[in-house]
């Protein structure tokens, strides 16, 4: 058919979903994420806030607190460059507007209801529901936080201004901790929903499903998988 | 069907990847091309805090009413091993470039100005305590000596097999003392008694106690805890 084939040609001409640098931009993140936090636990153990909360060695980074701390401070500029990028990118080319933005309450509470009994479906790739809105941007609004405690606990002095937004040192040290468990908690939420529906991992590596520029909302509609 | 492959094909991967994130267990960061570009990284970030390290911000300062006592204890052994000074004859040396290298006996010390600090104690592992110092304002001593008050570096050399060096810069902070005392007496002997190093703007490691040579150089060398892969500058 001749509209299908025309509907081909502009497809095939209109960009994927994840371009690549957001791509490369991801899964840096990914790597700098799981650096700070590894070697971030190992630091805690060094001198816990909780005293029930140790976290085991086999899963922190740095034998040694001064490796712990090596790798802390080497993550640190992997991950506040690649956001800063990332952060550009999203508000430049408007991805931010288009994939995170409107966020409706009444929407987020109606889908997290159907998220929890398992009715959310997530057959179209191009659009994000309210619950992925809410917690993108949560989580990209906890990291911008982690930062600032970062800094407050790394320069107390130079910058006592910020240690002074969490009251003291050991509050910086505290919210720091309470971003890291955040961090956590929204990777454990990501990670097990890309595993559930498998071609979001396939889309965030080769690009995804192609979409219109101006508007994801006209973009070719993904045929529902069988076996979700 | 090619789904289906793909599919159990990026599962295996991902799980394998998250297994390898697991498997600190046989840890790389003390091999040798590792901490070769670690130390690599950590060098630059002593040149970024130099940059972002304002000479004229003073640290907070805190109440008399704050003050913890004792102060709080840290060394690289307990403090039960800690060796006390025997003070008779004890003089501290100076050495590189310095005008006069005549040693000072206590009494000199104690009669050179003093001034007093209540500041924080900042350690790298995470704890921190409010402190009240008095003692010698470090670049009032170093004038007096006729310090080369543009070299780089100030070593001190601790009696218990301890150096740390600091900036020149940070030696020349407002808030930079030699303590001799503690809440207005003598520091006592687990603290670094006669004399230790006090700065508001370093981490505690760099805070060398019982201190008995200072030397002004240009020539960098490691200290104590640097050789073990900690950061030099340290500064906050």
């Amino acid at each position: 058919m001749s509209v299908a084939n025309a509907d081909l040609v502009t497809h095939a001409a209109a960009p994927r979903m994840h371009p690549l640098i957001l791509r490369l931009m991801h899964w840096t993140n990914a790597g700098a994420m799981i650096i700070m936090i590894m070697s971030g636990w190992k630091i805690y153990n060094d001198e816990v806030i909780f005293g029930f909360l140790h976290f085991p060695e086999e899963i922190v980074l740095g034998i040694w607190a001064q490796h712990a701390l090596q790798w802390h401070f080497l993550g640190m500029w992997i991950l506040v460059l690649n956001g800063l990028a990332y952060l550009t990118f999203g508000v430049v080319s408007g991805r931010f507007r288009r994939l995170l933005l409107p966020i409706s309450p009444r929407e987020v509470i109606r889908e997290a209801i159907a998220a929890l009994t398992f009715r959310l479906k997530h057959a179209d790739l191009t659009h994000y529901n309210a619950v992925q809105k809410t917690l993108y941007v949560g989580v990209i609004l906890v990291v911008i936080l982690q930062v600032i405690s970062g800094l407050a606990i790394w320069k107390p002095v130079q910058f006592s201004y910020l240690t002074a937004l969490f009251y003291n040192f050991q509050g910086a040290r505290l919210a720091h901790f309470i971003g890291m468990t955040a961090i956590v908690l929204f990777l454990l939420v990501h990670v097990t929903l890309a595993l559930l529906v498998p071609r979001t991992i396939l889309a965030m590596l080769t690009g995804g499903p192609r979409v219109e520029t101006d508007h994801a909302e006209t973009a070719a509609p993904i045929p529902p998988t069988s076996n979700l | 069907m090619i789904e289906k492959i793909d599919r159990r094909k990026l599962l295996r991967g991902t799980v394998s990847l998250g297994a390898l994130t697991m498997l600190t267990g046989c840890d790389i960061s003390d091999r040798q091309s590792v901490q070769s570009v670690l130390r690599t990284v950590s060098g630059f970030n002593d040149r970024v805090q130099a940059a972002l390290f304002d000479p004229n911000r003073l640290a907070p300062t805190y109440s008399l009413a704050q003050v913890v006592k004792p102060p709080r204890f840290n060394a690289y052994y307990e403090i039960e091993n800690v060796k006390p000074i025997d003070i008779s004859g004890w003089k501290l040396e100076l050495s590189g470039l310095i005008a006069d290298k005549r040693p000072w006996s206590l009494e000199q010390i104690y009669a050179f100005p003093e001034q007093e600090e209540i500041i924080k104690h900042i350690c790298v592992e995470g704890w921190d305590y409010i402190g009240q110092w008095s003692g010698p304002n470090l670049k009032q001593f170093l004038t007096a000596i006729g310090a080369d008050l543009t070299a780089k570096y100030v070593y001190f050399h601790g009696n218990d097999d301890y150096t740390e060096s600091i900036d020149m810069a940070s030696a020349l902070h407002p808030q930079t003392i030699l303590a001799t005392k503690y809440a207005g007496e003598p520091i006592a002997d687990p603290y670094g008694f006669p004399l230790r190093l006090r700065t508001a703007v370093k981490l505690g490691y760099k805070n060398a106690k019982w201190i008995r040579a200072i030397e002004v150089s240009n020539t960098y060398e490691d200290g104590f805890w640097e050789k073990q892969g900690f950061n030099w500058f340290a500064g906050m």
